[in-house]
């Protein structure tokens, strides 16, 4: 029993990432009915906002310390960070501490940014064009994205380390009863999951319990007559593709501690996320986000010892073992809705 | 001539020339002037340009004319290659068995997956593709290369090493892929004044096989065949209602574009006997639709000059960096 949680729990994190990422791309889908390859870039952007604040905030100034002496008995160089001299020591240090927390702030309106560009921009104008075209486009938008990011970071992935208070590990059984040890995870998956549960429930309830979000689902219904009520829905559209453009970069900051972010995280979560949109159904909310946390336990489970030595590589290819077996068996995805995508 | 008829003639003799004189047209620099860098003609690039580009033909057999988007077609490449890797490791470096071997062993593949992936059509079509094609990539990459049954070598890649069988070969042959003794890295170079060019028989072959590939794809588009893709490309439901079965023509067009992705991957294991997982990556599969749809999907010439613009900016493009801007 305490296994079968283990696994659950350890399923969440991915599931996570892989909900946010498709709810986005089922939201740009669903309104602008683009299909956008670029939201992995997206997701990687997010995750070096986070980078980018921890350098930023790391700033710091050299200043030559007469008293001490290093080993070679010149004056030693002691760097402060300018947090520190602004702040005093002790606040400064814990700002660098949490700099991931404090990066979401700092992403939202960067991904909004980012977002409007990319959508006034370029996928304006393949709204009415092929998907493969659609397809191409984006395809191509999300390499570019890459190299300018590898261009400013590098190759490798850049360590982003969570706040020290969340880095440890909780030892989640003994809350539940089991014997101590049994089930131990890390603290920071667990705030991972619970900010992608605020988000998608903003995210719902955004388009619930708003006016905006109203036009915004009447449009997804029928853009045409909203058009024709004189509701100016293009420009709501563009504000959509913009807050799936945000969700992609939140789930990247917050994802960045979990794995150190590289530039072609985003390409290697790209595919996954359209599977979990296939196996979702397209143009569902629900069902992207039921789809990502079901195939996210899913990999979780395949991991384990015992399934990797029944079934040697399960692990690698059960996602699309899934896929392939939901859409033969349920051809628009768990909760597709019928004349999707299907011209 | 050969069937062909009005201007399919023209572009195909239009092809063939380009083919057989690519080394002068892609060489147009001095091979000491400062230009030279841009100059493609060398046997690595050119054998490549031709490769892909049937690869690409292939693609827009069932792209360009059915309409359905694979996103999986680099799987029958990389299949190819081990397929061709193993002929060399088993029994000769000779060309002929091995490609034929590729080309079969992704025809099966072609026809196990495509017979599944076609029940659905649309971005339900793309998605099965990819799935098989990553379960592809995946498996090669770790599993099927277990110390018991090591089948694709994983990371390292499937090579020919020195305690391999190779049943049929002898020693005056020569010992890389060749073609009944004439090896595949026989180059020939020949200076005029200050230009240099070379002839490469590698490169030779593949543009053969190419320009076969090449006319074949010419007679699919021009028979009823390919008019019958060409009708699920514009109303797959209408053709349904006339009691059609449109399944057995597109499993087809599946098949063969797969055969041709095979026989490019043979070709690119004979050029270079080696073949890594990451040659069935999906990023390699979104390579063939780029160049398949930059060049112009459905359009006969169109996808090889996509390949070439596309290896070409790759090759030559991305050479250039700091040492050469400030150098």
């Amino acid at each position: 029993m305490d296994a079968i949680i283990l696994q659950i729990l350890n399923g969440l994190d991915k599931g996570s990432a892989y909900a946010l990422i498709a709810l986005g791309l089922t939201l740009i889908f669903g309104t602008l009915g683009v299909v956008n390859f670029a939201h992995g870039a997206l997701f990687m952007i997010g995750a070096f906002c986070a980078v980018t604040l921890q350098k930023i905030l790391g700033l710091s100034f050299v200043t030559i310390d007469e008293t001490q002496k290093d080993f070679l008995g010149n004056p030693l160089k002691v760097e402060t960070p300018y947090v520190d001299s602004w702040f005093g020591p002790d606040i400064g240090a814990s700002i660098i501490d949490w700099s991931v927390p404090l990066a979401i702030l700092f992403s939202i309106p960067i991904m909004l940014l980012v977002g409007l560009i990319m959508e006034r921009g370029v996928i304006k104008h393949f709204y009415h064009r092929p998907h493969a075209d659609q397809i191409l486009v984006t395809f191509g938008l999300a390499i570019v994205l890459q190299e300018i990011v590898k261009g400013f970071f590098g190759a490798n992935p850049v360590s982003t380390p969570a706040p020290e208070l969340l880095s440890s590990s909780i030892d989640f059984g003994v809350m539940l009863g089991f014997a101590p040890n049994a089930i131990v995870y890390p603290a920071w998956r667990f705030v991972y999951f619970l900010f992608t549960a605020i988000i998608i429930g903003g995210v719902f309830s955004f388009l619930q319990f708003t006016t905006f979000g109203m036009v915004v689902r009447a449009g997804m219904a029928d853009r045409e007559t909203v058009g024709l009520l004189g509701i100016n829905i293009d420009r709501r559209f563009t504000l959509m593709f913009a807050i799936a453009a945000a969700v992609a970069g939140l789930a990247g900051v917050m994802y960045a501690p979990i794995n150190p972010p590289n530039y072609h995280m985003g390409m290697d979560f790209l595919v996954l996320s359209f599977v979990v949109v296939v196996v979702g159904g397209m143009g569902s909310l629900p069902g992207a986000v039921l789809a990502g946390f079901l195939l996210g336990i899913l990999e979780s489970f395949a991991s384990t010892t015992w399934a990797t030595t029944t079934i040697p590589g399960i692990n690698q290819v059960i996602i699309y073992l899934v896929a392939i077996i939901v859409l033969l068996t349920r051809p628009r995805g768990l909760m597709g809705r019928k004349g999707v995508m299907e011209d | 001539m050969l069937g062909l008829k009005g201007r399919d003639i023209t572009l195909f003799l239009i092809v063939v020339a380009m083919v057989i004189f690519a080394p002068f047209l892609l060489n147009p620099f001095p091979a000491d002037s400062a230009m030279a860098q841009f100059n493609a003609g060398y046997p690595d690039l050119m054998q490549r340009f031709v490769i892909y580009g049937i690869f690409a033909i292939g693609f827009n057999i069932l792209f360009g004319l059915t309409g359905y988007l694979s996103f999986g077609h680099a799987a029958f490449l990389g299949v190819g290659s081990y397929a061709a890797v193993w002929v060399f490791k088993l029994f000769t470096y000779d060309v002929i068995p091995a490609i034929a071997f590729s080309v079969v062993i992704a025809a099966i593949f072609a026809l196990l997956i495509g017979y599944i992936s076609l029940r659905r059509s649309g971005i339900y079509f793309a998605i099965l593709t990819l799935a098989f094609a990553q379960m592809s990539y995946a498996l090669a990459y770790s599993v099927l290369s277990n110390p018991k049954f090591n089948l694709t070598n994983g990371e390292t890649g499937l090579q020919v090493y020195e305690g391999d069988p190779q049943m049929f070969h002898s020693p005056d042959l020569p010992n890389m892929p060749h073609l009944f003794g004439l090896s595949m890295r026989a180059n020939y170079e020949l200076h005029l004044g200050a230009w240099a060019f070379s002839f490469n028989a590698g490169y030779y072959l593949a543009a053969v096989m190419m320009l076969v590939m090449f006319y074949i794809a010419i007679r699919i588009f021009r028979s009823p065949f390919g008019m019958m893709l060409r009708a699920v490309k514009s109303n797959q439901t209408r053709m349904t209602y006339t009691g059609l079965n449109t399944r057995p023509y597109m499993l087809a067009a599946f098949v063969i574009s797969g055969v041709y992705a095979g026989l490019a991957g043979g070709l690119l294991a004979a050029m270079d006997p080696l073949a890594g997982a990451e040659r069935m990556q999906w990023t390699a599969s979104g390579e063939v639709v780029l160049m398949t749809i930059l060049g112009g999907a459905g359009t006969l010439i169109g996808p090889v000059l996509g390949a070439g613009f596309i290896k070409y900016f790759e090759n030559i493009f991305s050479k250039i960096d700091d040492s050469i801007l400030h150098g």
